[in-house]
């Protein structure tokens, strides 16, 4: 029964850590849609609303503002900076790069996250810098059936709650409004979407813009876990294999990959770990996206790859 | 004016199909290979500025060296073969740390017989770290047969993070030292130890100019032609009766085994003693970059973009200084990466196929100067 | 864009050579390789900042060290290896003298460098980090591995166990973990709690934490059902903070986790707040906190904004920068005794390391009374001082809670002979013989 209870401990937590990752997984898989990038400066932007998020709102308390006031104030200043930043990206550097091949956009958004790594960190500087919007303590369930309980973090709830509702926001924002509809045209045919009279600047900067409001949330709650830091951007190479589990075109596939990589990376962990030396989860995630891979090349939820000669 | 082939006749087909047809070229590459192996050594042997110190030589060509010849690794498997591979660091440490066990003496015991190699000496240990990369690039390669373009290049990140873990975890690999970092042995070439900074520059050199040269015929060979076949369209290749196979393995196992001797110096040459962090994804994108800035499927973009991705972060960090402005370092090296990201932006977006076709450009415009036609 | 090519490569040659304009004579030039960006800025920031303020100071109150004037400069590493590299070769050879000595402050740096600096002949202060067994002064000449290793900080941590259990006996059977950084940093104290544990028979398990340690949930959960009694924490950077966080949501006790010297400072454990309270971590001799030093430090340098310090003022890692200055200075004070009130080369840094001689009223006349304890280096010990005390949050500031502790040699100077001849072994490297030293 002990061991059952770990089991399911490990598990659970596995889980919601996964979502947590598909928080930021979810700002590629927006940009990779609609605009065929594969945005590596999703991590960057992560760390660029967290810090943002962080210090106008440590200025604001400071200067005597009441808590709410001052975290709608800093949200809407750091959705503020994450809209410049979209116009930015989109005015000087994806748009005149149009019609280039993938490769190449992949490399400017690293030039990208350069840009902004150095920019948040001058700006808002480069300490670390605490953020406390959740509770960090954990829940102890079915105490009466296990030994101890088994223990659920908050802030993970709070991570998956949040996670759940941008889902169900971004696909009613897809399906139902005029320019969601407009992103999904141009997802499946830029020239028909452009012939049609859709203005493909616009749509890429809301795409970018709504990536950024994303990164913004994915900043809440790694803020509040982690503290705004530097190390932030990492995340970025923890979201990749539930990227490519899940596809990277698929918003469900985003959430699906992430429960998969959460589960299996801390299975793993937990199970194998103690037998060949632990510290396995990194690489663990990547084995098993290529697992996933040799069997379905483009993903649980990707596009099929249809090749023409 | 200056640039042009009139009245370089080829008399046979060995003129035709010699490396560099042009004679200008040819005089281009002598001299540049002249400065490097009879030039550098004479400067710095007379106290010539810039190199005259070590600094030149010890933070700047030998890393340069090394970086171009990763490079010229990647660019194989990458602007050749169109596999594109995020694992480079991962290649750089086989080499680095294989060629450190050969160098130290290997020991395996499979239970019934025991195998036992004694320390062999520097070349070829190095040699056959690199070999070992390749065979560990091919295991690699397979998945590529399946996967393509960036599903692939997050596919290499699991053997870049296996790696980086295997390094620091399995204890044998490290000769069992407390803290896991190890040091390299001595550069000892047949009973000569090479210490000095210009010795060590010159080592490098010639490893990068047989290897340059050794690449620069294989992409124009059969099996070149085969890798530029198959990154331009793998199916329509297949058709035409190339192998994907052996096409893509064969680069997996020559950009391997190349950036495993890049690694295996990087370790012992440039820093001496090591860590898996030395070879970590970062080196990979650093690799990446230098291969797409320099221009993909160029063996001259490899040197021209290893310069550019290692020499310009260091030159800007060290300008405001120079100039006595009163910048705090702080300051400089978060300028350094904005200025870093916006020149790689801005040059993707002048030329997205790298300095390489600058360089092309520019010969072209060379050639028909000073007429516009 | 041929130009511009033009003008980088000019500018990248002009910026290689300017670095060395004619200096004055009588300058010492002494480098910082500093990590202010990157995911180790936190705890990079307040060590540079109090290694460079201690120099203005020198410079400001004493206009130097005996006379000769200080020239510092800082490269940024980024805690990477190579960068780390570049910067040495870069400043090693600057002033009239060249570099006086180098202080990495990262063991990775420190590995590469030991290989570097012997030829160079510049000694490494490597304060509290780096390889413990460089304490042998035969075999590792220039590295000064100063207060204390990590081997101590190992010992000085069972010890505490011990005292907090009531006696080395209670030891037995007993359950220590330990979360590290997975990197040679934190693998150094492994197999000095490897030792212990067999001494006093407890069970000892290494938890690894892959760089750079934001994702911990399956360690912690690991010990949340393995419940070892103590935990200790070799972290660094955002790791530190995250270990503490993770510990509170899977509830353990934050006073049974004893962080290493370098998991004991304010950025650790300020963004855990509440959580933080309880945390134990060693102190490398001293903690956070005004001294007699610091009223200088306030008058010639932070009154006159020749600093780059705001909150960190005083705090633990500006204050371990403060003492990494003061040692190397005392250091090339000690050397001036012999050679004279002038710009020392590294070789007589070096000299003045092995003859450092810290004593308590030395120490009070520098204003670092109750910081450190004596000091005393020599040729064959590289370390000078096996003591260190405990300090723990009260969730406001760093409390010290112990006495100093003395670290067991006669269990680490073995490990220490044993590491280091097999060094010499695998580098053909002779031992000196220090009693021939003067």
């Amino acid at each position: 029964m002990i061991l059952f209870g770990q089991f399911l401990e490990v598990l659970v937590s596995g889980l919601l850590a996964g979502v947590l990752y598909s928080l930021v997984a979810l700002g590629f898989v927006l940009i990779f849609k609609a605009s065929g990038v594969f945005n590596f400066a999703q991590g960057a932007m992560v760390l660029l609303a967290g810090l943002a998020l962080v210090r106008s709102l440590d200025m604001m308390v400071a200067n005597g503002l009441p808590f709410w006031a001052a975290i709608m104030l800093a949200l809407l200043f750091a959705a503020l900076v994450m809209a410049i930043t979209a116009f930015m990206v989109e005015r000087f550097v994806l748009g005149p790069l149009i019609n280039q091949d993938g490769l190449t956009l992949f490399m400017s958004t690293i030039g990208v996250t350069f840009i902004i790594e150095g920019g948040a960190q001058m700006l808002f500087g480069s300490d670390v810098y605490p953020l406390r919007l959740f509770p960090s303590d954990a829940w102890f369930l079915f105490e009466d059936s296990f030994p101890g309980g088994i223990l659920v973090s908050k802030i993970d709830v709070w991570g998956g709650l949040i996670a759940a509702v941008l889902v169900v926001g971004l696909a009613l924002f897809f399906q139902k409004t005029k320019t969601g509809r407009a992103l999904r045209a141009v997802a499946d045919d830029h020239a028909a979407a452009q012939s049609v009279g859709i203005s493909l600047n616009w749509i890429w900067f809301i795409v970018w813009l709504v990536a950024g409001l994303v990164a913004l949330v994915a900043a809440t709650v790694w803020g509040t876990k982690l503290g705004v830091q530097f190390s932030i951007t990492f995340l970025a190479l923890k979201a990749l294999p539930v990227l490519i589990i899940g596809g990277f075109t698929s918003v469900p596939g985003a959430i699906v990959g992430g429960l998969i990589v959460g589960a299996g990376e801390k299975l793993a962990e937990a199970y194998l770990g103690p037998f060949i030396g632990g510290g396995i989860e990194y690489w663990f995630a990547y084995v098993l996206a290529l697992v996933v891979l040799m069997a379905r090349p483009q993903g649980l939820f990707g596009e099929r790859i249809i090749e023409r000669i | 004016m200056f640039y042009r082939e009139t009245g370089q006749f080829k008399t046979s087909y060995a003129a035709d199909m010699q490396i560099f047809p042009i004679r200008q070229d040819r005089i281009a590459l002598w001299v540049v290979l002249a400065f490097a192996f009879i030039g550098i050594p004479l400067l710095d042997g007379l106290q010539v500025w810039p190199f005259g110190g070590e600094y030149m030589l010890r933070a700047i060509l030998i890393p340069f060296l090394i970086l171009s010849l990763a490079a010229i690794g990647l660019n194989i498997l990458t602007g050749y073969c169109g596999q594109l591979s995020l694992g480079s660091g991962a290649f750089m440490a086989i080499g680095a740390y294989s060629a450190y066990k050969f160098g130290t003496g290997v020991d395996i015991s499979f239970g019934l017989f025991d195998l036992s190699i004694p320390p062999l000496s520097v070349l070829p240990s190095i040699l056959l770290g690199g070999l070992m990369a390749a065979i560990i690039g091919i295991l690699f390669g397979i998945p590529s047969l399946r996967i393509k373009g960036l599903y692939l290049a997050v596919a290499t990140l699991a053997a870049q993070f296996f790696f980086d873990w295997v390094f620091i975890r399995v204890k044998w690999f490290t000769n069992y030292t407390s803290s896991g970092s190890v040091v390299a042995p001595d550069l000892n070439f047949f009973g000569y130890v090479v210490n000095a900074p210009i010795e060590r520059y010159l080592l490098c050199l010639v490893f990068v100019t047989i290897f340059a040269l050794l690449a620069k015929n294989l992409v124009r060979g059969n099996i070149g032609r085969q890798w530029m076949a198959t990154r331009d369209m793998d199916i329509a290749a297949e058709l035409m009766g190339i192998r994907p196979l052996y096409a893509k393995l064969s680069a997996f196992a020559i950009s391997s085994f190349i950036m495993g001797v890049a690694g295996a110096l990087w370790a012992f040459v440039y820093l001496g003693a090591w860590e898996p962090l030395a070879f970590s994804i970062d080196r990979s994108f650093q690799i990446l970059f230098m291969v797409i800035i320099g221009g993909l499927g160029s063996i001259l973009g490899s040197f021209l973009g290893a310069a550019f991705i290692l020499v310009l972060p260091i030159a800007l960090d060290q300008v405001p200084h120079a100039l006595g402005m009163p910048i705090s370092v702080e300051t400089v090296s978060l300028l350094v990466f904005v200025i870093t990201g916006a020149l790689i932006c801005w040059l993707l977006i002048v030329e997205p196929r790298g300095f390489a076709r600058l360089w092309l450009t520019g010969k072209e415009k060379l050639r028909l100067w000073p007429y516009p036609y | 864009m041929r130009k511009l090519t033009l003008a980088l490569t000019a500018l990248a040659l002009g910026a290689t050579g300017m670095t060395a304009p004619a200096m004055a004579q009588n300058e010492q030039f002494l480098p910082s390789l500093v990590y202010r960006t990157g995911p180790y800025a936190p705890n990079g920031i307040p060590f540079a900042n109090g290694v460079a303020d201690y120099w203005t100071m020198l410079n400001e109150r004493d206009g130097g060290i005996n006379g000769v004037k200080i020239v510092a400069e800082e490269c940024e590493t980024g805690y990477a290896t190579d960068k780390g590299v570049e910067c040495y070769e870069r400043l090693k050879g600057k002033g009239p003298t060249g570099a006086g000595y180098f202080s990495p402050l990262s063991t990775g740096i420190t590995f590469a460098l030991t290989e570097k600096v012997p030829g160079d002949k510049i000694p490494l202060l490597t304060m509290g980090y780096g390889r413990s067994e460089s304490r042998n002064g035969a075999v590792f000449p220039w590295n000064f591995v100063a207060v204390g290793s990590y081997w101590t900080a190992a010992d000085v941590a069972i010890q505490h166990i011990a005292k907090e259990l009531g006696g080395a006996d209670k030891l037995k059977g007993k359950k220590i973990s330990l979360v590290y950084h997975d990197s040679p940093y934190g693998k150094e104290p492994i197999a000095a709690l490897e030792q212990r544990a067999k001494v006093n028979g407890f069970t000892f398990k290494a938890i690894p934490v892959t760089h750079p340690g934001v994702e911990q949930k399956s360690q912690w959960l690991a010990i949340r059902q393995d419940r070892p009694d103590y935990v200790l924490l070799w972290g660094w950077g955002v790791m530190n903070s995250t270990s503490i966080k993770e510990a509170a949501a899977v509830g353990y006790p934050r006073d049974k986790v004893i962080g290493v010297w370098w998991s004991g400072a304010e950025p650790d454990v300020t963004p855990a707040g509440d959580q933080s309270t309880g945390y134990k971590a060693l102190m490398l001799q001293h903690g956070a906190g005004k001294f007699k030093v610091h009223a200088d430090l306030e008058k010639f340098v932070i009154s006159k904004n020749k600093t780059a310090t705001k909150d960190d003022f005083a705090q633990v890692l500006y204050n371990r920068g403060l003492l990494n200055s003061m040692l190397g200075t005392e250091a090339i004070r000690t050397a001036m005794k012999k050679f004279g009130n002038k710009p020392m080369t590294g070789e007589q840094v070096r000299w003045g390391f092995e003859n450092l001689d810290l004593t308590a009223a030395r120490i009070k006349e520098l204003g670092f009374e109750g910081m450190v304890s004596p000091i005393k280096l020599s040729c064959a010990d590289h370390q000078g001082a096996d003591v260190a005390r405990v300090q723990q949050w009260d969730g406001k500031a760093w409390k010290v809670i112990s006495d100093y502790y003395k670290a067991d040699r006669s269990i680490l100077d073995p490990m220490v002979k044993d590491a280091s001849a097999k060094y010499a072994a695998e580098k053909k490297i002779t031992a000196r013989d220090c009693s021939k030293e003067s």
